[in-house]
């Protein structure tokens, strides 16, 4: 389908470019596809038409925002990738798997398409406060969370810690919708202005002062896209500017929550966690929000726990390829998935375990030692299950 | 003037030359400033706006020629050319002073007497059949002229190459201008005036010339009424232009604009027959073979504000430029190309190899090397930014004061970095373009250094002398 | 003024500029008919010689003793007119203009609206011109002496040029040596002789100087006075037994050179966690030493990454550093020389090799076997002893990865992180990339908006040494104005109080952003030193008593233009 360029040249201010390669350059999916996002910049510059779907590379992009960090023009080069798949998505040219993900969201409000009210089966019975009643934590579980077996254990663990300190929290329980931030990249812009409408208005009515993500998609989106923190959203999410004051809340990931329940002394440690841990910064968390140090002060509060860097930290953490929708879709690129790079990364700087702080980090990586067969070498935990046993 | 003080003398009017004698002026010495052409002002004048703040040239640049002009240390000295220039004696250890010849060349209308009021020009015979250097040949005037309007000092001037009186020896029955003239100033019995001056110190501001562009003929200029330089686009886009500002070629707006950076600039395939002339011969006449090896300095940002200002007129043309590099470097610069980009001009890059004909089009061929592949690019506009070159006089100029060229042409300063405005002859200083390209703030910068070598000269003999 | 006035109005056409727009014969006839206004008309370019002579004339002929010029800005030709007037005995502050350009014909369109306006606007003006008063035109005296502020190249070639010339100047360095930034390199760009015998004989020069007084570790502290008339304290804070002194002088040169980008703030290129990472400014240590080793290896593989720290948003600075490309196209080829077998490459976005000479330089590096490779470097990370960068060649189409010895990055220029406080100190305003804003970015490069103070070198943006040098002698020129003429001229359009209504309750002394009010300590009133007053009118509007009178802004004038508009 040949989409005329100019219109979203214009609307993305693309004429910025100046084609100076750090976008591609730093693109983590750009060596083993043939995506080429200064290329595709450029040909919406020099062409006035594009046939987006000669582009089915453009599911190989896990958003992990690389190019938007470090383009020197901020051209934001990803949302050209945002705004073509949002073409693909209104013509239905779109992988199988991404079409039922995005109608369990519609549908169930989470991509698995399970039923709503099985949402929070995770907390195994617990009582968890609905939030509905007025609290002073708001908890977003988020859907993988809640839904997928492997990674429910970390809601579990929040709330168990969130008890220990004595905090108000509480969660929407079935009333929790997905966030919408993978809907937003994968360009269902229309899905996720109807996501950002309607919990934003649950979430602001709850009045509560701080909302508390498990997934740092979530985090991402609540953060920067909804307009829950008092500001315009900055990323074209639906909204335009709403003043803070009235419904202004603080949006945090749990990381940072947790970071300083340890530094008020609200969590005590009581229990030694002897191991060799290294973090990987999830690109939502550490890459685009420059959240570094509030995970890596939770992992050495543990006792006993030792922590080493991966060469590769920090802002230049290799994406697992969880984003962009990749955890639904293959894309065009069969090749090895980069979560297996790094976690052969993980294993050389000897640690035993390799943490993380996102639940697509968490599959991803896992599945990647376990294909790899590095089982015995290296195990992938989320923050919150190292803290559950010292806890 | 106090000509009990050593004088200073400048050679060129232009943005350089005034600079510099403002500076010396304002401290108190004599000046002469001598400019070839009727009017002060040199190529500035010539510009619509400049870059990047996008002042117009002409608003920045009068104020500074009026200065000049009423200056009371100051004798401006127009339509004039310097002769002769004997170097000072030496003697008791104290260095005299230049003594220079300047010859006035005959107006042929008496200054005193002329209002500038046109009316010459309004019934001159040829009135309409001479091409104007100052419109770079794209408006006519008549034999008797000023070269713009806001000319320092508004005096008109008869060309006498043109005039038929002087060439041919009869203008019909009557002179058609002197009966015009309310003021009876023009006197065609005037003859040349040679002055003797005496100076302390010398700056030379004798600017550039531009390569001529049928030099590279892949690009059809001369052939296709289409295709321009940089310095015909300022003409046609100033207000007080000879289209009063519109674009519009071929008696049509330009859909389709594209700019051609680098014509002549950083080119080094005449090297061998280059070196084959011989160095001295080489010198300055490298340009004659099409080709400069040195960067021009300014055609990456007069571009970028030709194609703001084309999208500024033409709010539905599409403008491309072609580059190599994008050498934005100076205050302001980078931001202004990024505006220019957010103002949808496109730059692809690729120097292109030529420009032919198709239909009532022009298509620029190049490859575009982000693509890696060839392009055509239709156009009803073609700009060239032809190359900076040294005056084709740059020989003669070196005669009368002695002074050096370096390997590209223009004069060689005493060493690249820590002496750029003095030349390797003592008291004589350059200023301006005559030693390198350079945009507007570089050169004033350039001038104003000359003039504080100069001053320091001229205090100098002004202390030995009392 | 006893006499009548008798007002010359003169509606400009500047080409097309205003006469497009407005029927400037209309308000021609229209002015004509004001009060007080003798003769009215209009002309093609008043600035011009026979326009000025229009109004030279009219002043003799008609006796005028009042000006309107209805064209464009006044700050193009303000002093343009008023010299006219002048020459012919009427006095300069009796001209006035009405901007019927900028505030008219350039920002509307409807031909009958815009003329109404201009009528609007002239009325207002002769309103004013009637009630004008002749000021007094004033000169200062000039201490003669500079002092220039930085040791380095800048300050150092400015210093010489003024001392030169014959009056004293006080070189005043912050570190412990002349030199500056240059000191730090190693040779100098296209001509490659080594910086040492560059700057030695400079060095020795200013030392040796009869007029130069050279202060080591030394800073400014404190800065009173005016152009001309400065009180300049320095002051050595770091030594033992701080000192300070006060120098009079008449003009102040400012050279503080710049800060180096700190390569820390792109942590994506490793810098400081790999030692193979260096900075452009390392380097030349490096080729100062000639040596090249990464922890004991000599490396086969170099590369140079332009544009760190500029032109790059992300960081903050936009602007072009106009340095790097021409000296990391002298360091790759000097490291070809030391390291012939080794493979030199350079990433770049654009080559920015202007100067003289500079083009010819950039061919022979590609020469001598520096690969220039098009692609802005994305990260860098490790690979055993070596690293990877990590960026895509544009040419190319594709992503590569080079591994490399050593990596150096082409770091940037910014303003200093210290210069608020002279900033301040000098009321020296800073343009948006943080250096110094000078007065006119295309003809005046080295003035500010603060008489007296001049600009030289990087301060006021990133420069080489060649154009470092000539901007430092045109700051020398700029400087030595005022010293060799002896005065300067002292704004006429001052305010003035008046002593019967002031109160002395001093709040004209509190408001005054360049304490020109007193309070006189025997009469208890306000004088107002005309020198360092600039006209602002704050105080004027401040004062309870209306003692303060702004010249040429009176309350009639403004009040009677008011008048004039609401008609």
């Amino acid at each position: 389908m040949a989409l005329k360029t100019e219109p979203m040249v214009e609307q993305l201010e693309l004429m910025g470019c100046i084609q100076c390669g750090k976008c591609t350059g730093g693109c983590p999916v750009a060596r083993k596809t043939t995506l080429n996002i200064r290329s595709l910049i450029y040909n919406m510059l020099v062409e006035p038409e594009l046939d987006v779907n000669a582009h089915p590379e453009l599911w190989d992009c896990t958003c992990c925002f690389t190019c938007v960090e470090r383009c020197p023009k901020d051209v934001r080069p990803a949302e050209l990738v945002i705004g073509l798949r949002g073409q693909l998505v209104e013509s239905g040219h779109i992988p199988d798997t991404i079409g039922a993900a995005l109608t369990g969201i519609f549908r169930q409000g989470n991509p698995t398409g399970i039923a709503r009210e099985d949402r929070m089966g995770w907390a195994n019975g617990t009582q968890i406060k609905a939030a509905q009643e007025g609290c002073e934590v708001l908890l977003h579980v988020c859907c993988t969370p809640a839904y997928d077996p492997r990674v429910q254990v970390v809601p579990r663990a929040l709330v168990k810690a969130f008890t220990a300190a004595g905090l108000d929290f509480g969660t929407l329980g079935t009333d929790e919708s997905c966030c919408g931030n993978e809907v937003r990249r994968m360009g269902e812009s229309g899905l996720f202005e109807m996501l950002v409408e309607e919990n934003g208005e649950l979430i602001r009515s709850v009045g509560a002062g701080r909302l508390v993500t498990v997934s740092p998609h979530c985090f991402n989106t609540f953060k920067n896209e909804y307009s829950l923190s008092g500001g315009a959203g900055e990323q074209g999410s639906g909204r335009a500017g709403e003043q803070g004051g009235r419904g202004a809340m603080e949006v945090l990931h749990y990381t940072q929550l947790m970071a300083e329940l340890v530094e008020q002394g609200r969590l005590k440690f009581s229990n030694e966690v002897k191991k060799t841990v290294t973090y990987h910064d999830p690109c939502f968390l550490g890459k685009q929000n420059h959240i570094f140090d509030e995970p890596r002060a939770v992992l050495k509060a543990i006792p006993g726990l030792k922590l080493v860097e991966m060469d590769r930290n920090r802002e230049r953490s290799l994406c697992c390829e969880g984003g962009g929708g990749r955890m639904w879709a293959e894309g065009t690129n069969l090749q090895e998935r980069l979560a297996f790079q790094r976690v052969r990364e993980a294993a050389e700087t000897g640690a035993e375990v390799l943490a993380v702080a996102c639940p697509f980090c968490l599959l991803t990586l896992e599945d990647a030692v376990k294909v790899q067969g590095l089982d015995e070498k290296l195990r992938v935990m989320d923050i919150m299950e190292l803290v559950d046993l010292a806890l | 003037m106090d000509l009990s003080k050593p004088a200073a003398l400048i050679i060129g009017g232009g943005i350089a030359g005034i600079q510099a004698a403002l500076d010396i002026a304002d401290a108190g010495f004599p000046v002469y400033l001598v400019e070839r052409e009727p009017s002060v002002g040199g190529r500035m004048a010539q510009l619509d706006k400049t870059f990047p703040t996008l002042d117009c040239s002409a608003c920045i640049l009068t104020p500074k020629m009026v200065d000049v002009g009423r200056h009371p240390n100051i004798e401006l000295m127009t339509y004039s050319e310097v002769v002769s220039v004997a170097p000072p004696p030496e003697g008791n250890g104290k260095r005299g002073m230049f003594r220079v010849q300047v010859r006035k060349a005959p107006r042929y209308v008496d200054v005193n007497k002329c209002t500038g009021c046109g009316s010459c020009a309004a019934a001159c015979r040829m009135k309409g059949r001479v091409l104007s250097k100052f419109d770079e040949g794209i408006a006519k005037r008549s034999a008797i002229y000023v070269p713009f309007p806001q000319a320092v000092p508004l005096k008109y001037t008869v060309d006498p190459t043109v005039c038929l009186f002087l060439t041919r020896g009869t203008c019909g029955k009557t002179f058609l201008c002197k009966d015009a003239c309310p003021a009876g100033a023009i006197d065609f019995e005037q003859q040349e005036e040679i002055v003797d001056l005496e100076v302390g110190a010398i700056v030379v501001a004798t600017g550039f010339d531009l390569l001529d562009p049928r030099l590279k003929p892949e690009f059809g200029y001369g052939v296709y009424p289409e295709v321009m330089t940089g310095i015909e686009f300022e003409r046609l886009s100033s207000a007080s232009g000879p289209t009063m500002g519109k674009v519009v070629v071929n008696g049509k707006e330009p859909k389709d604009v594209v700019f051609i950076k680098c014509v002549g600039s950083r080119e080094r395939q005449r090297r061998r027959e280059q070196a084959a002339l011989g160095e001295q011969a080489a010198l300055g006449e490298q340009a004659a073979l099409g080709g400069v090896p040195y960067c021009s300095r300014v055609c990456c940002m007069y571009t970028a504000k030709h194609a703001h200002l084309v999208r500024d007129k033409l709010p539905d043309a599409r403008v491309t430029i072609f580059y190599m590099d994008v050498r934005a470097f100076g205050k302001g610069y980078e931001e202004f190309y990024d505006r220019v980009k957010h103002e949808h001009v496109l730059y692809r890059r690729g120097e292109p190899s030529e420009v032919y004909r198709r239909g009532d089009k022009l298509v620029v061929q190049a490859e575009d090397t982000m693509l890696g592949k060839p392009v055509e690019v239709e156009a009803d506009l073609v700009v060239l930014a032809t190359a900076i070159t040294p005056r084709t006089d740059m020989p003669q100029v070196s005669a009368l004061l002695g002074l050096e060229r370096s390997p590209d042409g223009f004069f060689q300063e005493a060493h690249p970095k820590l002496r750029p405005v003095d030349s390797l002859v003592d008291g004589v200083f350059l200023a301006g373009c005559c030693q390198g390209p350079k945009d507007i703030p570089d050169t004033v910068a350039h001038a104003k250094a000359a003039a504080s070598s100069a001053l320091r000269v001229l205090v100098q003999q002004t202390r030995e002398n009392s | 003024m006893e006499a009548q006035p008798r007002i010359g109005v003169y509606i400009c056409h500047c080409g097309v500029n205003i006469a497009a727009t407005v029927d400037v014969e209309q308000v021609a006839e229209f002015a004509a008919a004001l009060p007080g206004v003798v003769v009215a008309r209009n002309y093609l370019y008043m600035c011009s010689d026979p326009g000025q002579g229009l109004i030279q004339q009219d002043i003799e002929e008609h006796g005028l003793n009042r000006v309107v010029v209805a064209s464009c800005s006044p700050r193009m030709h303000e002093p343009t007119f008023r010299g006219a007037a002048q020459q012919v005995g009427l006095n300069p502050y009796l001209v006035e203009m009405a901007n019927i350009r900028e505030q008219c014909s350039w920002v509307h369109g409807d031909r009958a609206q815009a003329t109404e306006k201009a009528k609007a606007l002239v009325a207002s003006t002769v309103a004013k011109a009637f009630r004008l008063e002749p000021l007094e035109e004033r000169e200062v005296g000039v201490v003669p002496g500079a002092v220039v502020v930085g040791g380095g190249v800048a300050g150092m070639v400015a210093a010489l040029d003024v001392a030169d010339t014959g009056f004293p100047v006080y070189l005043v360095e912050q570190s412990d040596h002349l030199g500056g930034r240059v000191a730090e390199l190693n040779r100098t760009f296209p001509t490659l002789e080594p910086v040492v015998e560059l700057l030695k004989p400079l060095v020795e020069r200013v030392q040796n100087h009869p007029n130069i007084t050279v202060l080591l570790n030394a800073q400014l502290t404190g800065v009173e006075g005016y152009v001309g008339n400065f009180k300049v304290e320095v002051s050595s804070p770091s030594s033992s037994t701080p000192s300070s002194s006060t120098f009079d002088v008449g003009s102040i040169i400012v050279a503080t050179g710049y800060d180096v980008f700190d390569a820390r703030r792109k942590p994506e290129l490793g810098y400081g966690q790999y030692p193979n990472v260096i900075t452009s400014l390392e380097l030349e240590r490096r080729l100062l030493e000639r040596s090249l080793a990464v922890d004991g290896h000599t490396p086969k593989s170099v590369a140079f990454i332009q544009c760190v720290g500029s032109r790059d948003v992300q960081v903050g600075n936009p602007y072009c550093s106009r340095v790097c490309c021409m000296y990391t196209a002298k360091q790759s080829r000097l490291v070809r020389e030391l390291l012939p077998e080794a493979h030199v490459t350079v990433f770049f976005m654009d080559v920015r090799t202007f100067g003289k000479g500079a083009e010819e330089f950039y061919d022979e590096a590609r020469e001598k076997g520096v690969l220039y490779r098009r692609g802005n470097i994305s990260e860098i990370y490790r690979r055993g002893e070596r690293v990877v960068l990590v960026g895509e060649d544009t040419l190319q189409g594709r992503p590569i990865e080079l591994e490399a010895d050593l990596v150096v990055l082409a770091v940037g220029m910014e303003a200093r992180s210290d210069v608020a406080d002279l900033s301040t100190l000098l009321k020296l305003p800073r343009s948006s990339d943080g250096f110094f804003l000078e007065l006119h970015p295309k003809l005046r490069p080295v003035d500010t908006a603060v008489s007296g103070v001049f600009l030289a070198g990087c301060c006021q943006g990133p420069k080489d040494i060649t154009d470092t040098v000539a901007q430092a002698k045109a700051a020398a020129s700029s400087a030595l104005i005022p010293l060799i003429r002896g005065t300067v001229p002292a704004e006429s359009a001052t305010a003035v109080v008046e002593p019967e209504l002031c109160a002395g309750c001093g709040m004209c002394v509190e408001v005054c952003p360049f304490g020109a009010p007193a309070l006189d300590p025997l009469w208890g009133v306000s004088r107002i030193n005309y020198v360092l007053c600039k006209g602002c009118g704050t105080c004027a509007v401040t004062c309870p008593s209306k003692a303060i009178r702004l010249q040429h802004f009176t309350a009639s004038q403004i009040l009677a233009q008011i008048d004039a508009l609401a008609v």
